[in-house]
Parts: structure tokens; C-alpha cells; sequence
């Protein structure tokens, strides 16, 4: 199959999205700057309605909670970068811990077990990477079918929670920071990984061909990117980080369950766009996403530690998503507005 | 501005036609061999009543799906259709718990501007500011769910504050026929005959197909996608009034992760996500047939454990088997068109 | 194509770098839990205590009604009770409650577990703590902690089906519509309907479905089950979502309800109308309030020290009376039982209002 001839043109033009798409790093920065006073803003506001919320149990608790959602919003990152989405990786979080969970229960060694879960993650990725680059079929529909599918196969490996004990030594991951710090084990890899993937996407060739093929796929190709190449191995990528997640759910909970995760992807989704990721590819960095991640987890300590309804957290995620959308367009919005006003 | 959107020669319009067709024909078959493998599995399986049930419960995931489908086909998506469901059936029911007199039609109308007005703020979020409606969705699904949380605060609508004729809406049938499965397919055929016929309608798929291009022909777009958006807000406000009559219960829940649902139905039912092209029958079709996926494993008497993997598999299949179908289909066409210019 | 400006790339990893760090060096100090409690009062409750309830989920109607009695108790003690929980019943939308439980330093915590074991790093780093735990309606597995059992899980079990029983004629198909695969209190009540079946030889459990507590998927399971077995006789639903929506399909499909005969756990205030109309003729449930109650009460005296989890320790709950804590049994470790299900039908009905 001819994929390039047969694929829609993803990113020539969307109704209602934004003209100014080219990649400036001043607008870029912009935004980053305005994340870092949402930062601060959230930090203020936190510390003066709860005397617990600005000490290190916090820091503690919000890198134990954000750490493996942040860890799958790198990957997904690269793949928004693209022009694609991947759905599936709170299921593949599950489908990871489900598959160690059953062979450790099964006797297996522990680290057997978690290099088993991992091939499961790459499959898994390579699934989903030959549908959307070899068929060329849509990822947004192909990621709600494997989300489906991974939860599936994982409910049907795992029916009931395990409850062998998983070696203390590694459950500590969810119990304690490092030693000498106040930050969580997965908060600290994440730490680890942003840089890596800084690296990847801002410094290297591979990193310039992702903006590339987010900005126009065809005119990549012809350049000489290999775009399903890297489509491919971007899902493959996925799949095996979100697997490495579902490992240290697991461990963090000292027990495996199928549903482990469930509900996460729109909350990644959120976290990559509200760090200021184009969905149409092309513009986005790593040093919004990990931003975004903080001041999701920040609030979200914040507004527990103040008795504030769930609800009500749902409410300010949802309009910091918009805000992250409307204010960039906002100036070009209100001069067409203005426009037509003018005109009658 | 009057400039025509420029249309593609008649006999490859016929073409294109015939290629719609195949694709739904495609998921009709689709539907009856999964429901021939289930009753060959289990002889119970066909009967007038699990007809019925098939029908009913397929409606809401098509009632939705032809709003979504609307939107999609502009190249857009509204993630919010799960949440407008649960605040409009809570509303709705909260309305006849406290003024138990209220009509029934009221009941459906009130359903129908709620959706409507969000809707119409998804619109003119997407549509003014220029945002991508996937982010604006997915921020208005947060957005109403915490509302609707808000306002339900731990309470249920209970069967016993709804009017019994309300009730009936989601059972009673008519000539064998469900009401609910009536009233979808009314929308269906109204909502298809305008896509087909209406300026308007086309227009969707001039602005699903090329935007740019659509607007330099004189389309207006914000227009458009705000009615999109209108239409689609709307059916999902009139789902939840639907979901109220058959369920006779609400609690925060209803309507969770519909939108999910509902875009594999639509996607399921051959409408590109990537708009342009799809027919809110094929999408309505994709809604049963997906209802009937999950029904046949129950009567097949496949462990339940099976049934998310299974329809997530079947639910891929489905993508790829159209894709297959329609790039078959284009091949086919282009080697006839071959044969008949060497003449 | 490929021409972007380069000579900045730099910066957005050392703004990443410099944040970090700036955010590690900002966090200092670090906490130390305390108790707050004030003098034992007549009861041997200390006054001023504070309990966080963490049920599944903030919305959950049965668990709302359980809050209730939770505060009604700490009102009575001269405590305070917080409500704390996610929106979705899932074990990490708990763990940020039960963070904040360590963070005010609350006295104790009654949770509603979402996962049996997930829980139990979190709950662990409570009890370290000095946080007292104590589980209602669904269990967790930790150490170190006092589940009030509901009813006897045996009980609810084998009197489930005996109700079916009688109902029937001891004959027949029969299926179970249950929340999810994965619920222990639900697995847990199955198994003893399994059990008490070998006691009815003509009764015969075809199948068991899971409807997530979701209205849609319980009837969609529900129609499934129908289409599949038309012979079936009898369902039982062992939670409210299921056996209200069962309920609904049946006294709307008068032709099915001719046939099959419902019955499980559900709550009065729902099913109503379905006993009204002869749909159900019977159905069980103890009262949400009262449990919510008596673990308010567990909770207060285990944080007061007037009672242990030891096997025979003994508190007063209010108005419910005395309670003597059991011994652990199979999964279940330490724990106290509310007492018998009630049976609701056409005679009784009226006089509940949960």
C-alpha cells in the first residue's frame, strides 16, 4: 500500500485552528514564561489557603502521584509532535502491570516478570505503529481500539488483583523519596527522562525531523525523512515507556490490577496540550510538558489539602486546557472580532 | 459572496455515491454475520426481542453519532457528547422530581437546549478563537462533568419521580418497532437527507475535504462548523432526556465515557476522522453494529472477561476491513475508468 | 524544508533544569505527624477528633448515605468528619485523600477501597504516620486496620440465593448480574452463593455478567443475558446499579418479568416503585446510615485507644449498641459486623425512606 498518496493531507489546514502555526521560539518561550507564572500563581495560592501545602511531604506526595503520568506524556509528547495521538497508553499501563502482576503470581522472578512486560509494551507499540504507518489507518481511531483491546487482554490475563508480596525492596518506590531527598523514585526517572527527551527533540537531527513531518508529512518525505520509519518507531517508543509506567504503578502498589490506570489517557492528553503541544504537530517542547505536569500535580494537592470538592478540580483542569488554547489565539481572535464589528 | 463550491464532474459523483454505498452495505453484512454466528452459537439468540434489544440499545451511541458525525466530517471532533448526556439527563430528571407536573415535551425540549447551548459555546469557542475543537472538547468534557458533579452532589433521580409517560418514550414500540429506535431513525433520515440535499450540508464536506479551499470558494466555515457543533450539542442533550426515559434512573455517572463510544461507532461506520467523507447512516449502522458485537458475546456465552478485548480487536478489524474495502473499491474504479477511456 | 532557527534550542533544557532544581532546593523542611486530640471523654472517645471518610468515590449515592451516618457519629463524639475522595472509582483518585489525611494530621481514616491491595502503600505511610485505618464496604488487604463488615459476607451470600430459592421453587436457571470482575465484596458474596447452591440441585447458575455499576453496560449485559438463556428463571443482583436497572427492564417488559424473578441488594428508596408494581417481590440490603455510623464510632474509639483490633475487644456505637471485634478469617483480618441484611418487600417498604 502507497501510504503517503493515500493519507489525507493531515496538516495543509484546519477549520477553526490557529493560521500563525509556524515555529517561532519566541512564541514558544512566551508560552513556557506564561506556564512558569501559572506556576508560581498555583504555588502562592496553595500556600496561603493550607500551612501543609508548601513543605516537602507535598513535593514528596505530588511526584509519587504525577510520576508515571508524566513518564507516558513524554512519548506522547513526540507523537502529538507528529501530527498522530495515541490513546492507548493508560491502557498499556495496565496491560504492563497485568502481565508482570500474573507471571510473579505465577512464580516467575520479579525481574523476569518486568522484562516480560516490557517486550508485551513494545508488541503492543509495534501494533499500534504498523496500523497507523503501514496501513496508514487514522491513530486516533486505531489508539480507541487498542485501548480497548490492551484493558481487554490485560482483564482477561489478570481477573483479580494479585497478591503475592512484591520484594520490599522495590515496593519502597511508592513509600518512600530517595534517600536524602524529598522526590519520589518515578518523579526523579521522569526528572531523568525530560532531559533525554529535551535532548532528542531539540537537539538532534531526529528531534528537527519530528517538527518536519508535523509540519507537513509529504514535504518530510520528499526531504528524505523516513516518516513511517519514525511514526513506527514512535509508537514502538510508547509502548514499551508506558509498559516501564505499568511496572512502576505496579510497584508503587505493591499489587497488579487490570484496571490499573483506567481513565489516564485523557488526563496525559490534557497534560501535553495544556503544556502548550500543537494537536496539529510541529510545535510543542519538552520544557512546557514538564510544566504542565507540576502545576496539574501542584493543584492537585493544593485543592485536596483544601477540602475542595473533586468536581470542582475537573472544572479548573478543564478551563486551564482552554486558557492554554484561547490565550495564545486570543490577540488574532479579538482583531478579527474587531473586523467584523467594523464592517457591521 | 456567492461562489460555488466546484463540484467534481456528475459520473464520479455517481461513483463516489456507490463507493458511500458499498461502505455501509459493507457494515450491514458485517452486522448479520455477527448475528447469524451468534444465533448459530446460540438458537435464542433470534427472536423479535433481542431485535428489539438491539435496536434500543444501539440508540443513544447513533443518536450521538450522527451529531458527531457532522462535526467530524468538518474535519473537527466533539469529545464532550458524554458529558452534555449526563447533565442533560440529570436536569431533566431533577426538573420532574420537583415540579412532577411538568410535560413530558418539556422535559425533551429543556434536554435539547441544554445540549444546544453548549453546543453553541463548543462553536464559538472552535470557531472565533480559532482553537483546535479537540482541545476545546476534551476541555468542555472536564468542564461539564465537574458541573454536573457540582449539581448532582451524591444524589439519584429515582424511577419514582419520573412520569410513567416519559418512562414509556424508552420502552414502548410501535409495530414491533422501539420508540426510541424510531425517534433515531427519524434523525437519521431527516439529518441524511440534509447533508445530501442542502447547500449547507455540502458544505461540510467542501470543508471537511480542503478548508482552504473551501472558504476562498465562498463557503462560510465559522458558519458551518458552528452549526456543527449546534446540531451535535443539541442530539446529545436530547440523548440524555433519552437516556433519563430508559433507564429511569440518573447519579453523576450517566453518560460516562460515551465519547469514546461514540467516535468508534462513527469511525467503525466508515466516516473519516480526518473529515470529508461519511454518512450519519453509516455512522448510526456503526452504533449497532457495535451493540450487537457486545450482545452476541453475551449469547455466545464468551466469558465476560473476553468482551473488551474482543470488541477491541473487532472494533480495529473494522478500520482496517473499510480501508481495505475502499482502497479495493478505488482501484476497481480507476482500472474501469482505464478500460473505458482505451475504448 | 527543515530550517528552523537552532541557535536557541539550548534554552528550553536549562529553563527545565534550572525549575527542577529550583523546585528541589525549595523544599526544605519536612513534616512530622503529631497527634491533636484532647482528654477522653465518659465513652473513653477523646472530643475534637478528626476523621477522614474516603468512600469510592464523592457521588456514589449508597456511600453518601454511609458519610452520613459517619458524620452523625463524630457529631455526637464531639469530632469532626472530612469527606475526602476522587471522582472516579479508582485506587489513585484514593491515594490523593488519603495524603491529605497525613498531611492534616487527621486522627483516623475510614475508606471505602477501590482496590483491595493498591491501597496499602498509601494506608501503610498513613499508619506510620499514627493514623488509625479502619475499611467499610469493600476491604482492603493491609495490616493494621478494622473492616466493618456490612453483613457477614457468608450471610449475604447464602441468604441471597435461599430468598431466590423460595421465590422460584428451588428450580431452574439462574444468573448473577454483579459490578465489576473485580470487586471484592462482590467475588466475595458469589462465592458463597455457590456454595449455598449445592443445596438446591435444581437450581443451576448458568452465568455471571458484570455491569461496572454503569446503567448501560448493566443493560446491555442484562439483554445479553435474556437473548442467551430463555429459560432463565431467576437473576440476582448483588448491588443497587444492577438490580434497578434490571428492575426497570423487567416491569417494562411485563412479558419477560412473567418469567424471570429478580432479586440481590438494592436500595428501598430506588426499588420502590418495582416492588410496588410486583416486579421485585423481595430484596435485601442493611442500612448505608448505620454503617456509615458504626464506623464513625470504630474509628473514634480505635484513635482514643479505648478499643484495639484485637480479637474480643469490645466498644459502644451510640444508639447501635455494643460491638466486639472478630477474629480474622481467611482474607479478612480483624472485624466487626453491623449485623443481619434486612429483607425489603411489599409489607415493609414504606417504612424506609434510605
Amino acid at each position: 500500500m502507497s501510504d503517503t498518496a493515500t493519507r489525507p493531507p493531515t496538516t495543509t489546514s484546519y477549520p477553526g485552528a490557529g493560521s500563525n502555526r509556524r515555529p517561532s521560539w519566541h512564541a514558544l518561550l512566551r508560552w513556557e514564561s506564561a506556564l512558569v507564572l501559572v506556576l508560581i500563581a498555583v504555588l502562592i495560592f496553595g500556600s496561603s489557603k493550607s500551612s501543609t501545602f508548601l513543605n516537602s511531604t507535598t513535593f514528596f506526595f505530588t511526584g509519587l502521584n504525577m510520576g508515571e503520568v508524566a513518564i507516558m506524556a513524554l512519548p506522547l509528547l513526540l507523537i502529538v509532535m507528529i501530527g498522530e495521538i495515541d490513546l492507548s497508553v493508560a491502557s498499556m499501563l495496565g496491560l504492563s502491570g497485568a502481565v508482570m502482576g500474573h507471571l510473579f503470581q505465577s512464580g516467575w522472578s520479579i525481574w523476569a516478570a518486568m522484562g516480560v512486560a516490557l517486550l508485551v509494551g513494545a508488541l503492543g507499540g509495534a501494533l499500534n505503529g504498523v496500523l497507523v504507518a503501514k496501513a496508514g489507518l487514522p491513530s486516533i481511531a486505531v489508539t480507541i481500539g487498542t485501548l480497548t483491546l490492551f484493558r481487554g487482554v490485560a482483564e482477561i490475563i489478570l481477573p483479580t488483583p494479585t497478591t503475592r508480596l512484591i520484594p520490599a525492596s522495590l515496593t519502597k518506590v511508592g513509600v518512600v523519596p530517595i534517600q536524602g531527598t524529598q522526590l519520589a523514585y518515578s518523579a526523579a526517572i521522569f526528572f531523568v527522562m525530560a532531559v533525554i527527551f529535551a535532548v532528542i527533540l531539540h537537539a538532534t537531527p531526529l528531534g528537527r525531523s519530528l517538527v518536519a513531518i508535523g509540519l507537513q508529512p509529504e514535504s518530510a518525505q520528499f526531504s528524505g525523512i523516513r516518516v513511517n520509519r519514525i511514526r513506527f518507531g514512535l509508537y514502538v517508543a510508547s509502548g514499551v515507556i508506558c509498559a516501564f509506567a505499568g511496572i512502576l504503578f505496579t510497584l508503587k502498589n505493591s499489587s497488579a490490577s487490570y484496571g490499573a490506570g483506567s481513565g489516564l489517557e485523557l488526563t496525559v492528553v490534557a497534560i501535553v496540550l495544556f503544556g502548550g503541544v500543537s494537536i496539529f504537530g510541529g510545535r510543542g517542547t519538552v520544557l512546557g510538558v514538564v510544566l504542565a505536569v507540576v502545576i496539574v500535580g501542584c493543584l492537585q494537592q493544593a485543592l485536596t489539602q483544601m477540602h475542595v470538592q473533586p468536581e470542582v478540580q475537573n472544572i479548573v483542569t478543564g478551563a486551564l486546557l482552554l486558557i492554554s488554547v484561547i490565550v495564545p489565539n486570543s490577540g488574532e481572535a479579538l482583531r478579527r472580532i474587531r473586523e467584523r464589528v467594523r464592517r457591521g | 459572496m456567492t461562489a460555488q463550491v466546484e463540484l467534481p464532474p456528475q459520473p464520479t459523483l455517481s461513483r463516489v455515491g456507490t463507493l458511500l454505498r458499498a461502505r455501509e452495505l459493507g457494515i450491514g453484512i458485517v452486522i448479520v454475520v455477527v448475528f447469524v454466528t451468534a444465533t448459530l452459537k446460540n438458537h435464542a439468540f433470534a427472536n423479535s426481542h433481542s431485535f428489539q434489544q438491539l435496536l434500543t440499545g444501539a440508540a443513544l451511541i447513533a443518536l450521538l453519532g450522527v451529531g458527531e458525525t457532522l462535526v467530524i466530517v468538518t474535519r473537527n471532533v466533539d469529545l464532550s457528547v458524554g458529558s452534555v448526556v449526563g447533565l442533560s439527563a440529570y436536569v431533566v430528571g431533577d426538573t420532574f422530581k420537583h415540579h412532577p407536573h411538568t410535560p413530558i415535551l418539556l422535559g425533551f425540549v429543556l434536554g435539547i437546549a441544554i445540549g444546544a447551548a453548549i453546543g453553541a459555546i463548543n462553536g464559538l469557542i472552535t470557531t472565533v478563537a480559532r482553537v483546535p475543537s479537540l482541545v476545546v472538547t476534551l476541555a468542555a468534557l472536564y468542564i461539564i462533568r465537574g458541573v454536573d458533579g457540582v449539581i448532582v452532589n451524591g444524589k439519584t433521580i429515582d424511577p419514582g419521580s419520573i412520569p410513567k409517560v416519559f418512562q414509556e418514550v424508552g420502552y414502548r414500540t410501535l409495530f414491533g418497532l422501539p420508540w426510541l429506535a424510531i425517534i433515531v431513525a427519524v434523525v437519521v433520515a431527516v439529518v441524511g437527507y440534509a447533508m445530501r440535499s442542502f447547500r449547507a450540508g455540502r458544505d461540510l464536506y467542501a470543508i471537511g475535504s480542503n478548508p482552504d479551499a473551501a472558504a476562498l470558494a465562498g463557503v462560510p466555515t465559522g458558519r458551518r462548523v458552528f452549526t456543527a457543533f449546534l446540531v451535535s450539542g443539541s442530539l446529545a442533550g436530547l440523548a440524555g432526556a433519552l437516556f433519563l426515559a430508559l433507564h429511569a434512573q440518573v447519579d453523576v455517572t450517566g453518560g460516562n465515557g460515551y465519547e469514546l463510544t461514540v467516535i468508534a461507532a462513527v469511525v467503525v461506520g466508515g466516516v473519516a476522522i480526518f473529515g470529508g467523507s461519511g454518512t450519519v447512516l453509516g455512522a448510526a449502522l456503526g452504533a449497532v453494529l457495535l451493540n450487537t458485537i457486545n450482545q452476541a458475546l453475551v449469547a455466545s456465552k464468551v466469558s465476560a472477561f473476553w468482551n473488551d478485548a474482543i470488541a477491541g480487536a473487532l472494533l480495529l478489524a473494522a478500520i482496517a476491513f473499510d480501508r481495505w474495502l475502499s482502497l479495493r473499491i478505488a482501484r476497481n474504479l480507476r482500472s474501469a475508468e482505464g478500460a473505458h477511456r482505451s475504448v | 524544508m527543515i530550517q528552523l532557527r537552532t541557535t536557541r534550542r539550548g534554552m528550553p533544557v536549562a529553563l527545565a533544569v534550572l525549575t527542577v532544581g529550583a523546585l528541589i532546593a525549595g523544599c526544605g523542611s519536612s513534616t512530622k505527624s503529631t497527634s491533636t486530640s484532647g482528654s477522653p471523654t465518659a465513652s473513653g472517645v477523646k472530643k475534637g477528633l478528626t476523621v477522614y471518610f474516603i468512600p469510592k468515590d464523592t457521588q456514589n449515592p449508597y456511600e453518601v448515605i454511609a458519610d452520613q451516618g459517619g458524620q452523625a457519629a463524630l457529631a455526637e463524639l464531639g469530632g469532626k468528619v472530612v469527606v475526602s475522595s476522587g471522582t472516579a472509582d479508582t485506587a489513585a483518585a484514593q491515594i490523593p485523600s488519603i495524603q491529605a489525611a497525613i498531611q492534616a494530621k487527621a486522627d483516623a481514616i475510614v475508606i471505602a477501597g477501590n482496590d483491595p491491595s493498591a491501597l496499602c502503600p498509601s494506608l501503610g505511610q498513613a499508619v506510620a504516620a499514627g493514623i488509625k485505618i479502619v475499611s467499610f464496604d469493600s476491604d482492603v488487604t493491609c495490616p493494621n486496620h478494622l473492616f466493618i463488615n456490612q453483613a457477614n459476607t457468608e450471610q449475604i451470600g447464602t441468604s441471597e440465593v435461599d430468598l431466590l430459592a423460595k421465590e422460584i421453587n428451588s428450580t431452574g436457571d439462574i444468573a448473577i448480574l454483579s459490578a465489576a470482575a473485580s470487586a471484592t465484596n462482590q467475588n466475595g458474596w458469589i462465592g458463597f452463593m455457590k456454595t449455598q447452591l449445592k443445596k438446591y440441585p435444581n437450581m443451576k447458575l448458568v452465568s455471571t455478567v458484570y455491569g461496572n455499576d454503569d446503567p448501560a453496560t448493566s443493560l446491555t449485559v442484562l439483554q445479553g443475558l435474556l437473548s442467551a438463556y430463555p429459560n432463565l428463571k431467576g437473576i440476582i443482583s448483588p448491588t443497587t446499579v444492577g438490580i434497578s436497572t434490571a428492575a426497570q427492564y423487567l416491569s417494562t417488559h411485563k412479558d419477560v418479568a412473567a418469567k424471570v424473578t429478580l432479586t440481590g441488594l438494592g436500595l428501598p428508596s430506588q426499588m420502590k416503585p418495582y416492588i410496588k408494581d410486583g416486579t421485585v417481590k423481595a430484596f435485601e440490603l442493611w442500612n448505608p446510615n448505620n454503617l456509615g455510623y458504626l464506623a464513625g464510632y470504630a474509628a473514634a474509639a480505635l484513635a482514643s485507644g479505648s478499643a484495639s483490633t484485637a480479637t474480643g475487644a469490645k466498644f459502644t456505637a451510640g444508639k447501635l449498641g455494643s460491638y466486639t471485634v472478630l477474629a480474622p478469617s481467611g482474607a479478612t483480618g480483624p472485624s466487626v459486623v453491623l449485623g443481619p441484611p434486612t429483607v425489603f418487600n411489599s409489607a415493609n417498604i414504606d417504612q424506609f425512606n434510605f
